[in-house]
């Protein structure tokens, strides 16, 4: 199971949808909203996400720890829209026989997702907001006096 | 020249708008970019800038079509 939902993700779902008889580990990653970035208070946070594609790329992340790991069931679901601190962004889980393959597949996974997977997420703080990530690149500037 | 529609999230989305046409003066995703930068040069700041056609990410060698879907795409933060 692949979801992007606007509504909040369903933890329990996802691991019964990940789980197998014949695994001995589901290993379970929760990412959630923080309260802080760059020293400052967290207001909310915007996520959205190019789902078709987001979904494929998913998959595709899916496919390759599939070849790297025995996977005996997964499942990944990711929020969008509107979120404050304490809710959660993204559930991972992953079935396999036993638990070390279970924690490497879970965070290879993981770790994928943010590099590849075309979500986007905007910080929302008291006096203002950004795009992680993405701030644009130092310009060389005159020196201040 | 071809005109190409092309749909943007996040960051480009607040720049350039959620969907546009860009007339490309070549059949490549690298022309559609420079097209692109050079009706936002600010997009050129950014820390990468990818482009999606048909739901694939595509190098600049690729040929991109007027009826492809073309998706701009900023640094991705998922997670």
């Amino acid at each position: 199971m692949i979801k992007i939902t606007e509504k909040p993700i369903d933890i329990p779902k996802v691991i019964e949808t990940a789980s197998s008889l014949g695994a001995g580990a589901v290993n379970v990653f929760i990412g959630t909203v923080r309260n802080t970035a760059h020293n400052k208070n967290v207001v909310w946070l915007e996520y959205e996400a190019y789902e078709g594609m987001a979904v494929n790329e998913t998959r595709k992340i899916i496919d390759d720890a599939a070849h790297k790991w025995p996977l005996m069931g997964w499942a990944v679901s990711h929020r969008i829209g509107t979120l404050k601190p304490g809710e959660v962004a993204v559930v991972v889980a992953v079935a396999t026989k036993h638990r070390k393959e279970s924690f490497e597949a879970c965070q290879y996974i993981i770790d994928k997702l943010k590099e590849n997977v075309p979500i986007f997420k905007k910080e929302v703080f008291e006096d203002g907001e950004e795009w992680v990530g993405a701030q644009p690149k130092i310009q060389a500037s005159a020196p201040m006096n | 020249m071809m005109k190409v529609r092309v749909f943007a999230y996040g960051i480009v989305r607040d720049i350039a708008g959620k969907s546009f046409e860009l007339e490309v003066p070549g059949k490549t995703v690298g022309a559609l970019r420079q097209a692109l930068l050079n009706t936002y040069p600010s997009l050129g700041n950014l820390p990468s800038l990818l482009v999606a056609v048909n739901q694939e990410y595509a190098d600049d060698s690729q040929p991109v079509k007027p009826d492809d879907e073309v998706v701009l795409i900023p640094p991705v933060s998922g997670g």
